[in-house]
């Protein structure tokens, strides 16, 4: 090999290492820092010394923590569910069914989602409390899906189109109606597309904070990303910086699992127009 | 009775229209090819047919009984697609299940005819694949099996043989004529823009052009006998030899078509004289392209291999006086 080949390894693998180092070392450094106690939190350590539980063990202690996780995993599943039902049927219409205004609709539904969330936030939540959703989980959802809906329905819509017309006509020949199509042939053919979307569906609802904190009151309804913002130490002077960690290491595992579960198909998801008849 | 009767069909697509007033009787049993060049709307006419378009005007009969508002899985009509539109992610077997799943038939009578159609195109061993682990000509079979399964009264066919290869092309062409033998209570409807396919495959074939039924006819029928100039042109391969002018007008034609196969060619006399400026030769047939000063187009001739003709040699050309297609200024035959 020569120098210059060389040379283009090692940059690749030094950009590489760049991006990992961004990417993880924030994660890498609060799980050390979920892993001590007391004053060692303070020493700056890279490789681990001590492994102390407490600080996972005080997460849970007083039984709200895990609550909230499951309030979390409630709204970002209800999320996903209802985002993909509405998504998929959605992009059906936009994608096959020739009707007027259908690029117009397109276009609408797009610029729903180019609203910065704090410039909707008041006028929100005006609705919310008429819709009697305050501090009810139900906000929550409704509001996510302001965001995560253009998106699905944009990208689903792409990907339906994609498909080859071909393929519908011939299950119409095959005497299949509409909703067997959508469910036995689209459904199968989307599925990247769809875990795709839905993963990143997901991982907004579970990480959103400004709405979480506005349209929720209680301790008990809250969601993950605030009841972290809002966990305090003995006094106001201290930061309980442990169980911190503690919390946002365990907040952020599912997101990693479900990716890596995923990972596969999300990659399939995004070279999309990979089904071809 | 005719098992396919259009009625004076036509179709709009918003302003424009695609299909004029076309009639059109189709006989049990007989395979019909449509053949048009791109845009004539045979394929709109097909689709039509299998009820994946919408009749604007007239009456599509199937069996007597008026379909033009029935859903295309109820007209007994199944078709094969030019992708093949296969779904991809079920197995050969399960693409041949789904029609008579829907139609919901039982799980032993849907094996049964799975393995009789899978028989007889010889996939039997491709049953438990995906449509991609499958070359193009193992798609169209299972393409062709997934229509057969499902006994349909009519065949439809939207340019099968359009994606193969040039080989196995010619393969497959005679396997649907065997099809088309086994099955010979089913109607097919064979769309092409290959002339060669429509003549050799169908009995009859209906001639498209502009959305208008130019002329329907057995294949031989219409190589003899075009009824228009299109016709003439279209039918036959190499294309008929088309003369305006003087040399037409001494046979009270505007236009007058002759096929390459009907000129004699010599190198001493004849009635037109001209130059060779090509020479094609094909083993079974050599194509000579002599330039007159008649036409623009160079006049193309059909002549034995073992006679020789080079590059350039001044040559006469006489057509056989009874094989000569006479045509007037609208481009309808001039007949007697």
């Amino acid at each position: 090999m020569t120098a210059r080949s060389y040379l283009r390894k090692g940059g690749f693998y030094l950009l590489v290492g760049v991006i990992v180092l961004q990417a993880v070392f924030p994660f890498y450094y609060a799980i050390l820092t979920s892993l001590e106690s007391g004053q060692a939190i303070f020493d700056v350590n890279y490789l681990p010394h001590v492994i102390d539980l407490s600080n996972y063990r005080a997460a849970f202690a007083n039984g709200v923590f895990g609550h909230q996780i499951l309030n979390s995993v409630f709204v970002a599943t209800l999320v996903v569910v209802l985002s993909m039902l509405l998504a998929v049927t959605a992009s059906y219409a936009l994608a096959r069914v020739p009707f007027k205004g259908r690029a117009l609709l397109l276009l609408t539904v797009l610029s729903v989602s180019m609203f910065p969330q704090i410039a909707v936030l008041s006028g929100l939540f005006e609705v919310i409390r008429m819709m009697g959703l305050f501090n009810s989980l139900w906000s929550l959802i409704f509001s996510y899906m302001i965001f995560t809906l253009p998106f699905t329905v944009w990208v689903l819509t792409t990907f339906m189109r994609k498909l080859p017309s071909e393929i519908e006509e011939a299950a119409i020949m095959d005497g299949a109606p509409p909703l067997v199509i959508i469910r036995r042939i689209f459904l199968p053919l989307l599925w990247p597309a769809m875990v795709t979307t839905g993963l990143l569906a997901f991982i907004h609802a579970w990480n959103e904070f400004l709405f979480a904190l506005t349209f929720l009151s209680t301790d008990g309804q809250r969601t993950v990303p605030v009841a972290i913002a809002l966990i305090s130490g003995r006094s106001e002077f201290e930061i309980p910086w442990g169980n911190i960690m503690a919390a946002s290491v365990i907040v952020t595992l599912p997101l990693v699992v479900l990716v890596l579960v995923f990972q596969r198909k999300i990659v399939s998801g995004l070279t999309a127009g990979a089904v071809k008849g | 009775m005719a098992t396919v009767d259009l009625r004076n069909i036509s179709k709009n697509f918003g302003t424009v229209e695609v299909l004029k007033d076309v009639s059109l009787s189709i006989e049990k049993g007989e395979f019909v090819a449509f053949v048009g060049p791109s845009g004539c709307g045979k394929s709109t006419l097909l689709r039509l047919i299998a009820g994946l378009e919408e009749i604007t005007s007239g009456d599509l009969m199937i069996e007597g009984e008026r379909v033009n508002d029935v859903l295309p899985a109820k007209r007994g009509v199944s078709m094969v697609f030019q992708s093949y539109a296969l779904y991809p992610h079920m197995s050969v077997y399960e693409n041949m299940a789904f029609g008579l799943e829907q139609a919901k038939l039982s799980k032993d009578e849907t094996a049964r005819r799975i393995a009789e159609a899978a028989q007889m195109l010889q996939i039997e061993g491709l049953l438990e694949r995906k449509p991609k682990a499958l070359s193009g000509g193992q798609r169209q079979r299972v393409a062709i099996g997934r229509a057969i399964t499902r006994q349909p009264r009519l065949f439809l066919f939207d340019e099968p043989l359009s994606n193969l290869d040039a080989a196995l092309r010619g393969e497959t062409r005679v396997e649907i004529a065997r099809l088309h033998d086994r099955l010979a209570e089913t109607t097919m409807i064979y769309v092409t823009h290959d002339q060669v396919e429509a003549m050799t495959l169908a009995d009859r074939i209906v001639v498209l052009n502009k959305g208008r039924v130019e002329q329907i006819g057995e294949p031989l029928e219409l190589y003899e006998r075009p009824a228009s100039r299109f016709v003439a042109g279209f039918i036959g391969s190499p294309k008929m030899n088309f003369l305006t002018g003087d040399a037409a007008r001494q046979h009270g034609a505007a236009t007058l078509g002759v096929r390459p196969e009907d000129l004699t060619l010599s190198a001493e006399q004849g009635l037109w004289s001209g130059k060779i400026a090509l020479t094609e030769a094909l083993g079974s047939d050599t194509f000579i392209h002599v330039d007159t000063p008649l036409s623009d187009k160079s006049i193309v001739a059909r002549v034995s291999p073992r006679e020789r003709f080079r590059h350039g040699m001044p040559v006469y050309l006489t057509p056989a006086p009874e094989r000569l297609h006479r045509f007037d200024e609208a481009g309808a035959p001039v007949r007697g």
